[in-house]
């Protein structure tokens, strides 16, 4: 395989979403704090965003909002940013379902660690079988 | 290279620190400061949509991630303690493990995608840049992200109005409020 | 006590809190010009509430915006939305079509665009503020319990 650094160079964007998304999936897999958690959980979305976007963008354009009189600059791809928009507010909306999920689940077991979780959810068990 | 795009070397500049602000969260064990370090990400984020022409996401950004987002971490850390425990070996190991057979996977997939700002690439020949035509035809308004939003995608908008209003209903059905019970029980004492 | 602690504070979020509302406001009636729009314009509302929030506490917050009204409102958004949606069926259109504002109105077909936009745009600013605000409400009503003391002895101490 060989490989064109050039052809690296003008796809540099795609492999930083890579990297970002990978620290994104070490945070959510290696932590045990559910908190942090969904910090990784967001950092992962936001790579996505970042992919999504980078793929919109036109060589020499401009934001999409039309100018006023007869200039036809070349315009960037609008779709992915109406995509991302949206999906922005709605991560947000999910996050604080999943927060509050976490508060009610560090009320219920006094700790917002997944291996506490576990440990007395597999006491309680034992408990329920003796 | 005939068409390097400046805007290219700022965006890479960003995204270096935008991963280094991720690796700062993978280190940090107090969580405030992971909040804080969450919302410098969002903020780089958001300048970084700004290079790319993505304004209307930019704003969305700064005013969600590093706002809304950070707000929400504090208030849920208030409940949960702001220490988070170092990191086991089996933790490490099995987290390392994910990320880099995911990382090789995705590596192996980037020289398909298209190259930077290629007017070319299948996401710019099809239906997004026909919007861009066509809205001052059809809608006469000139943000093209809003007529898109409201009009030509408004199904999908509504959907996502749905979700928000539907996550709303849910936080407060999930979150208890000890506020009023608390002090009934204090009442009846 | 708090008070003179947090006089900074204090006193540039009573400047901040209507300069931020109406920046809201701002964004959200030019979202058709310029960047901005409903989702932008909503959150930048609830952040209103929330940055008063938090230095005042919820109480004040409460005596702002009262919860209901933030429930409401999210309900009302989505209600504009659909209904807004709704128009075009009537006239043999299909949903959220707003070509079928202006043919119900006898307008120009961009003129009625133009009217769906922005009826779809408060629908989503309602939405997005309410639903914001009160998922802030409901992070803030179940504190730790020394949180909770505080809460009351600041009402007291303004109801004195």
């Amino acid at each position: 395989m060989n490989v064109d650094l050039a052809d690296l160079a003008a796809r540099i964007n795609n492999i930083a979403v890579v990297g970002l998304m990978m620290a994104g999936l070490f945070i959510t897999f290696a932590s045990g704090h559910l908190v942090k958690r969904l910090i990784g959980l967001s950092i992962f979305q936001t790579a996505i965003f970042v992919f999504f976007i980078t793929m919109g963008k036109v060589t020499g354009g401009t934001a999409p909002i039309l100018l006023p009189d007869e200039r036809t600059p070349i315009y960037s791809n609008p779709l992915p940013s109406v995509l991302i928009l949206t999906a922005i507010v709605v991560s947000v909306a999910t996050l604080a379902v999943g927060l509050a999920i976490v508060v009610r689940i560090k009320e219920a077991y006094g700790s917002a660690e997944t291996d506490d979780v576990a440990a007395a959810d597999i006491a309680l068990d034992a408990d329920a079988q003796t | 290279m005939t068409s390097f795009d400046p805007s290219l070397a700022i965006s890479a500049a960003l995204l270096v620190l935008m991963i280094a602000a991720a690796l700062a969260v993978v280190r940090t064990t107090n969580l405030f400061a992971v909040a804080i370090l969450s919302a410098v990400y969002s903020l780089l984020c958001a300048v970084w949509f700004v290079v790319m022409d993505a304004i209307d996401v930019a704003f969305t950004e700064a005013a969600v991630g590093a706002g809304i987002s950070t707000v929400l971490y504090l208030g849920a850390l208030v409940h949960t303690g702001d220490r988070a425990r170092r990191l086991g070996f089996m933790r490490l190991l099995g987290g390392a493990a994910a990320a880099l057979l995911f990382g090789l996977a995705f590596i192996l997939l980037v020289p398909f995608t298209p190259v930077f700002g290629d007017p070319q690439s299948p996401a710019n020949t099809q239906v997004g840049l026909e919007y861009v035509h066509s809205t001052p035809v059809d809608i006469a308004v000139p943000n093209v992200v809003t007529a898109v939003l409201a009009s030509y995608r408004g199904l999908d908008t509504f959907g996502e109005a749905a979700v928000i209003f539907t996550a709303g209903i849910a936080v407060v059905a999930i979150l208890p409020r000890h506020r009023r019970r608390k002090k009934d029980a204090e009442d009846a004492a | 006590m708090t008070e003179a602690r947090h006089l900074v504070l204090r006193i540039s979020v009573k400047i901040l809190t209507p300069l931020i509302v109406l920046f809201a406001l701002y964004v959200q009636t030019h979202g058709e010009y310029g960047p901005g729009g409903g989702f932008q314009a909503g959150v930048l509302l609830a952040s209103a509430v929330v940055a008063y929030g938090l230095v005042f506490g919820p109480a004040a917050a409460t005596r702002l915006a009262p919860p209901v009204a933030a429930g409401v409102l999210a309900a009302l958004g989505i209600v504009l939305y659909a209904a807004t949606g709704a128009i075009s069926p009537f006239i043999g259109g299909s949903f959220l079509d707003h070509d079928g504002i202006a043919e119900a109105l006898q307008i120009q077909p961009t003129t009625g665009q133009h009217i769906g936009i922005v009826l779809v745009e408060w629908g989503v600013f309602f939405t997005v503020a309410g639903s914001m605000i009160a998922i802030f409400y409901a992070f803030m009503a179940s504190p730790a319990d020394e949180q909770t003391e505080d809460f009351d002895s600041d009402e007291s101490e303004e109801a004195h």
